[in-house]
């Protein structure tokens, strides 16, 4: 504020001070752009009956064929889901199904048919399933280390996953976590015929976390040495790397029923064909409730069997049609040119307003 | 005073005064280097919201807790903070730096008898600083001696009150006479008040030691320092002693931080977030307790979770506090930096504006306060000043009344009035004695431009306009040199000498002066003023009668008139009457009024020489702007220290009031509390008797009611305020003005001051929205408002564009900017319901950021360019200005509905996604950016559906946005390191990601879309009417454009004779016969006839409108 007179001060002897300040009030005088004018030439649309009603249709045009594509490529995926965590137990353990599975002592194995209804082009998809298994949990989703995973320089950094996170001797355990130790252990052998058929558990995990997410230099170490055995044990001979099983398994499920990849056969299932899968039942989920399912799949453009999208697609795109119908009627009977200026009164809500 | 706070200042003594008062060192700074950060961070930390966020941010760092990187909150807030500290520190710099320059500026200062060049912030109080013409003045002196022989010297105040004439400074009569040389040695001690910010007033004494002249104490006054910031101009040099400096100077005390002032708009984003926070605790309540629930129960037998089985203590609470932290984000971080932004860039927008350029003076508008320009869009009271804010405020002398001959009548101009310039020309003595009042009576400067010309430094219009028409009747007020004034007439040169100025006070209402005749010696008395405040004054035998008359027959044509009186005085009742002012004048005490007690003395058996009549030109489009402003629903109150016939003419001839039967004026008078009792009750009767008629009714007060109204019947004229659109308060004190906006504020109006003097700066303080008008009474005004414009009529571009923009434009940002926190904040919700309700974060760290800081803040900041209905539109369809006004875009109502669209979406984006990656899908990671991807999509759309016009910015913005998305995802996607190493790009591959995107789309948007266009169809708002009408081109402009026409008074107001107040009847008599088609002729016949009545009408008037 002082210092404002300060420009015109030069000027100012007779009488010369109001040209002087007019010409400095002159230089503030904006510069016109259509930016500064908030003129800048812009398309105002607005909501006409045929803009909207033909966004309507074209929608429902669109969406009816893709949601009958989805469909009809999930209706060709041919899919066996077998739930085998009741059938697996022995009959005497019917009723103390936890005692069963926690038991080293008795017999795991257990052999189940499955008839293939259509026929199941290779590569056919080995899923198991898990239900009611939060591998969400906050607490278990964050009990790992991916650097310690990566590389074995950081195999000390095991400091997210407790409880799992060195053994008692305070030795770091590789790889470390909730995750890691709660490894799914059942395993399914798969015959046609009496004839065995390979599974191929290669290239089942995914080929970015082979080769940055899982060191190929990490190898298993104190793996379920502790006291507590959760899941399955990893050969400590091979690295981490390679350990697919494992990958798949730390991939983890964003929902509580997930599935999750157990292996590819490369060759076709005719029709009617018995599957015997001899299963070994090793997976604990009988403490909480959690059932145990075995799926053998065929995959399609959109993934597996999977209606959702296919129903969703079809059931908007109606909508969208039935909305365009509705309101071409609307227009239809009860007409109301836009714009109309009879709408324009201005009376109702000022005397409202200010009392 | 007390006593005690009063300052003894040692002239010239080096030692006593350096340690009792600060030096000259000016500091603005909020700042220093070493308390920045504290200083700083402390207040942005006393805002609740920061302390809220620093909270959760701090809680973030229990790596037990949260539920994704702390970095998410530290992030935003660190860059929040960052950036409202940089502009802090920026603004204090500044102010640093212009106060660096101040300080180090050199000055001559006597230190031990010499004159030496010091930097000004080593003067000290006592210290005599000289200047030099042209210079700034360092701070608070008193002067001693200058460079006239009279000892005067002129200053330049502009700084400090914005008024651009020159004033005259004289030094104490004390050190009249003391040598040049001497003035270096002069000692004397100077008692005066303690600091304080009044620039008007400065009552001090001097006493001279000797050898000085010591003969008693000389008082000091306003006129005898010169303050800092002020110029010296047309004085070679002056010298002064320093009594206040630094801080302490007038100008320091007077710089105040203004008090920040809040929206209505802000106020209701606060409450909203208020809502949304205990929304928010009981979300977190409900879920914890869920939470803690499932743990013990479920969560125990999950085996692989490996909870323990005793958990420390806190362990109740690990759960609630993730899922505070995981709702955290349901107050948008960034909504007080978004709003903050696209503030500046509202007033910006004001500031840029061309069309509100005055084109006479290229003075732009300019908001100075950048945070409130949503109110205006919200006013619905505007209290306006009379004189330069709707007038021009440059006064014409247009008639004259000397000694009963009528001048001017005929013609509408007395200067080219012939019998009047026969009688000049005459040399008429009573025409050349009235011709002198004109012209020396005042406190004028003539000043010599270099081509000979004599240009008027006036402090008063009305002073220069009586001056310039004296010189146009051939007597030239020439040379005020000191004391002696020179005026020209005809060809003889007449010299004065002024005795004394008795100066015009707003209580006295006249000014005079004293002045001998340096050719016969004759001692005369002139006076000016209000006529009520000369023509009782008259001396015995003078009939007034004719004044009396002239005054009504101008005031009724709404000219201000001045009366002019002489009398001439003896020597020794000058003299007797001198001594009684002198000692009036330097007492220390009620000073004023005791000085205007000695002058009442003085000014008696006037000799009563004539009217003036000067006209103050409406401004161009006044009418206009206040009958479109009236349409768009805001009420007028006119605040005037004007007459009260001047008042209801001005306001009369602006489309103010109507006149008769339109409109009528209820008048509120008497002197007695009893007698305004009756009055108010007998206008508020009448008031809610016709409140259902479609009349215009107004009142009118004057000063003196007003104080009794407001001070005994405070209720009633609350109520009386409430029911009146209108009115006109006359002879109103600075200090009622501030009354009535208060009154009208605690009402919860929104109200808007207007004016252009310093009598209004405190009802521009006062009110919600204070405009300034930069005008000819200075920049006082202007200075202390938060918007300054050229002219009135901006007024209307003021609020119906700038104000209504940016009200619409912060309501879309505000709601937006929850809808998008709470549209995240719900889906991490519903995911916890199927994760356990143990509070994961389905979004990781990075997105989380991003999608606050990045995603969704970009395309909603460009809404500030959407324009939802066309100027023109808006400016021919002011009522539309009833939304904003109302609050109808943001209020619960509103944002309730942009709840509900949070939560539809985050139920579509949620349902869709965890089912369309179900089973051997479900990957944590994959599901988290689909359900991401949904959001961004949905909000394209969203900001799509509800943007009303597209500039290339917006497009590039919105779609740009997009596609950033993408890169920005791709790139993360790219880095080994990173959570979602490939992802982006495996997602991009499959088809079922783009299926599940579009469906989410289809899904989100497409009942919005149908609810849009089945309202926007059948029930459209009115806004809504007028975009269809005005993108169909349709026939909407029924109203031709209305052009601001310049308008002369007389044409307007001769045919409205109105009823005087002196018939004391409360409610006026119609002001006109019926006639209903005199008024506005415009509109008449069209289809929107009603378009014309204003917007308070009753229902039924309305109805029958329509039927026409």
């Amino acid at each position: 504020m002082a210092l404002k007179g300060e420009t015109s001060s030069g000027g100012a002897r007779d009488g010369t001070s109001d040209s002087s300040s007019a010409a400095r009030r002159n230089s503030k005088k904006p510069k016109y752009s259509r930016f500064t004018q908030q003129e800048l030439p812009a398309c105002k649309p607005i909501l006409t009956p045929a803009w909207v009603i033909t966004t309507f249709i074209s929608i429902g045009i669109i969406f009816i064929p893709i949601g009958l594509a989805s469909l009809f490529a999930s209706e060709r995926v041919v899919e066996i889901v077998d739930r085998y965590d009741e059938d697996c137990v022995p009959l005497n353990y019917t009723y103390n199904k936890l005692a069963y599975i926690q038991s080293s002592e008795t017999n795991k194995t257990c052999t189940k048919r499955l008839i293939v209804s259509k026929q199941m082009k290779s590569p056919v998809y080995i899923y198991y399933q898990l239900d009611n298994f939060y591998q969400n949990h906050r607490r278990y989703v964050k009990s790992r280390s991916d650097k310690q995973l990566r590389s074995k320089a950081s195999e000390d950094v095991t400091s997210t996953c407790k409880p799992e996170a060195v053994t008692e001797n305070n030795s770091p355990i590789v790889p470390c976590g909730l995750i890691a130790w709660s490894l799914f252990n059942d395993t399914y052998g798969f015959s046609v015929k009496n004839k065995v058929i390979e599974v191929s558990k290669k290239n089942i995990a995914w080929k970015s976390d082979q080769e940055s997410k899982f060191g190929s230099d990490v190898y298993p170490k104190n793996f379920q040495s502790g006291g507590l055995i959760g899941g399955a044990k990893l050969n400590a001979s091979i690295p981490l790397s390679e350990q697919e099983d494992l990958i798949v398994w730390m991939r983890t499920a964003a929902l509580p029923t997930f599935r999750k990849l157990y292996g590819k056969i490369e060759t076709d299932l005719e029709a009617n064909d018995e599957v015997t899968v001899v299963i070994q039942n090793n997976y604990n989920t009988y403490s909480f409730g959690g059932k145990k399912r075995l799926v053998l799949s065929t995959t399609s453009w959109i993934g597996g069997k999977n209606d959702f999208l296919g129903v969703a697609y079809l059931t908007v795109g109606g909508l969208c049609l039935f909305l365009a119908i509705s309101f071409i009627l609307l227009y239809v009977i009860k007409p109301r040119p836009l714009g109309d200026p009879s709408y324009l009164s201005w009376n109702r809500g000022h005397t409202s307003s200010t009392f | 005073m007390l006593i005690t706070m009063k300052r003894y200042i040692y002239i010239n003594d080096d030692e006593i005064s350096h340690d009792l008062y600060c030096d000259n060192r000016i500091s603005n700074r909020k700042y220093t280097l070493l308390n920045f950060l504290p200083k700083n961070l402390w207040e942005q930390f006393s805002r609740f919201m920061n302390q809220y966020f620093l909270l959760i941010a701090c809680l973030q760092l229990w790596p037990l807790i949260t539920p994704v990187n702390p970095a998410s909150t530290w992030g935003p807030l660190i860059f929040i903070f960052a950036v409202s500290a940089t502009k802090e520190a920026w603004d204090d710099y500044n102010r640093y730096l212009s106060d660096r320059k101040a300080n180090e500026k050199e000055v001559w200062v006597v230190r031990q008898g010499i004159r030496k060049h010091v930097q000004a912030q080593d003067i000290h109080v006592g210290n005599i600083v000289w200047i030099r013409e042209n210079d700034e003045v360092p701070c608070d002196l008193v002067l001693l001696g200058s460079s006239d022989p009279q000892g005067v010297c002129y200053i330049e105040t502009a700084a400090l009150d914005g008024e651009t004439d020159l004033k005259t400074r004289v030094i104490p009569s004390a050190c009249m006479g003391i040598e040049y040389e001497l003035l270096h040695k002069i000692k004397g001690v100077i008692e005066c008040h303690s600091p304080d910010k009044d620039i008007r007033r400065f009552d001090a004494n001097l006493r001279l030691f000797p050898p000085f002249l010591d003969n008693d104490l000389c008082p000091l006054t306003i006129t005898n320092t010169i303050l800092q910031s002020c110029y010296l101009r047309n004085t070679e040099w002056a010298c002064g002693v320093a009594v206040y400096t630094g801080n302490e100077t007038k100008l320091g005390m007077s710089r105040g931080i203004p008090e920040p002032k809040l929206t209505a708009v802000d106020a209701t984003i606060d409450k909203l977030t208020g809502a949304i926070f205990i929304f928010q605790i009981v979300v977190v309540i409900v879920l914890g307790i869920a939470g803690n629930v499932w743990k013990d129960t479920e969560a125990r037998k999950q085996w692989y979770v490996h909870y323990p089985m005793e958990g420390p203590w806190f362990e109740l609470l690990i759960i609630p506090l993730r899922f505070e932290l995981l709702c955290s984000i349901m107050i948008p971080i960034s909504i007080k930096v978004s709003l903050d932004l696209v503030k500046s860039l509202y007033a910006k927008f004001i500031d840029w504006d061309n069309k509100m350029i005055d084109q006479e003076t290229c003075t732009p508008s300019h908001a100075t306060n950048t945070a409130i320009s949503e109110d205006l869009g919200q006013v619905e009271y505007i209290l306006t000043d009379k004189t330069g804010t709707l007038t021009e405020n440059k006064m014409i002398f247009r008639r004259c009344c000397i000694n009963g001959v009528f001048y001017g009548n005929e013609s509408g101009d007395a200067l080219k009035d012939a019998e009047l310039i026969d009688a000049v020309s005459s040399g008429s003595a009573d025409v050349v004695r009235f011709l002198t009042v004109m012209a020396i009576c005042n406190t004028v400067i003539p000043v010599k431009s270099k081509s000979g010309d004599i240009l008027y430094k006036a402090q008063s219009q009305d002073e220069d306009a009586l001056v310039h028409a004296a010189v146009q009747l051939h007597m030239v007020f020439v040379n005020r040199n000191a004391n002696i004034l020179e005026i020209k007439f005809n060809a003889s040169t007449i010299q004065y000498e002024v005795l004394e100025t008795l100066e015009f006070t707003s209580d006295r209402k006249r000014m005079s002066v004293v002045v001998k005749n340096c050719q016969n010696g004759r001692i005369l008395l002139l006076s000016k003023g209000a006529d009520e405040a000369i023509l009782p004054y008259a001396c015995a035998g003078q009939q007034t009668r004719a004044f009396l008359e002239a005054v009504e027959q101008y005031t009724q044509l709404g000219l201000r008139t001045l009366c002019l009186a002489w009398r001439e005085l003896k020597e020794d009742e000058y003299r007797e009457w001198s001594l009684l002012l002198k000692e009036a004048s330097s007492t220390l005490v009620d000073r004023e009024w005791r000085i205007a007690e000695v002058c009442q003395r003085l000014e008696h058996d006037l000799e009563i020489l004539g009217v003036t009549a000067i006209e103050d030109r409406l401004q161009d489009g006044v009418p206009e702007t206040i009958e479109t402003l009236r349409k768009a629903g805001i009420n007028f109150w006119m605040l005037t220290g004007d007459k009260q016939n001047t008042a209801i003419q001005i306001a009369l001839s602006c489309n103010f009031i109507s006149p008769e039967p339109k409109g009528q004026l209820l008048s509120i008078d008497g002197r007695t509390e009893d007698e305004v009792h009756r009055s108010l009750e007998r206008v508020l009767l009448t008031m809610r008797i016709t409140m259902s008629e479609p009349k215009d009714l107004a009142f009118v007060v004057d000063g003196w009611a007003l104080e009794i109204a407001l001070k005994y019947y405070r209720k009633a004229f609350t109520e009386l305020a409430i029911l009146s659109r209108t009115a006109i308060c006359c002879r109103v004190t600075p200090s009622q003005k501030a009354q009535l906006v208060e009154l009208l504020k605690s009402c919860d109006y929104r109200t808007l001051a207007i004016g252009d003097g310093g009598n209004d700066v405190r009802m521009i303080q006062q009110a919600d929205i204070g405009v300034g008008i930069s005008g000819r009474e200075g920049l006082q005004a202007a200075r202390a408002a938060d918007y300054s414009i050229g002219k009135f009529r901006f007024l209307k571009r003021l609020i119906l564009v700038h104000g209504r923009y940016s009200y619409n434009r912060t309501a879309f940002l505000a709601q937006y900017s929850f809808y998008k926190s709470l549209l995240i904040c719900f889906i991490q919700i519903f995911f916890s319901f199927i994760s356990g309700v143990s509070g994961t974060s389905l979004f990781n760290s990075v997105s989380l950021m991003a999608y606050n800081v990045f995603y969704t803040s970009i395309p909603v900041l460009v809404s500030v360019l959407d324009k939802d209905l066309g100027e023109e539109t808006v400016m021919q369809h002011p009522q539309i200005l009833f939304y904003c006004q109302a609050g109808r875009l943001l209020n619960p109502s509103t944002f309730a509905g942009w709840f509900g669209r949070s939560l539809f979406h985050a139920l579509v984006v949620f349902v869709i996604s965890i089912n369309a990656y179900a089973y051997e899908k479900s990957e944590m990671e994959e599901v988290s950016m689909v359900a991401l991807s949904g959001c961004i999509w949905l909000q394209v759309f969203v900001v799509t559906l509800e943007t009303n016009s597209f500039t290339t910015l917006q497009h590039i913005a919105i779609w740009g946005n997009l596609v950033a998305f993408y890169l920005i995802n791709w790139i993360f996607s790219a880095v080994p390191s990173s959570g979602m190493y490939t992802i982006m790009f495996r997602l991009c591959r499959q088809p079922s990601y783009w299926t599940t995107v579009f469906l989410i789309v289809a899904a989100g948007m497409g009942p919005i879309l149908a609810l849009k266009y089945f309202r926007y169809t059948y029930r459209p708002s009115k806004i809504n009417t007028l975009q269809q009408a005005e993108r169909m081109g349709g026939p909407i402009l029924s109203i031709g454009s209305i052009e601001p026409q310049p308008r002369s008074l007389e044409k307007d107001v001769s045919p409205l004779s109105i009823t005087l107040p002196k018939n004391r009847n409360p409610v006026f008599e119609p002001l006109l016969s019926d006639s209903p088609n005199t008024r506005r002729s415009f509109g008449s016949g069209t289809p929107f006839d009603f378009f014309q009545s204003p917007s308070r009408l009753s229902l039924s008037y309305a109805r029958n409108c329509k039927d026409n």
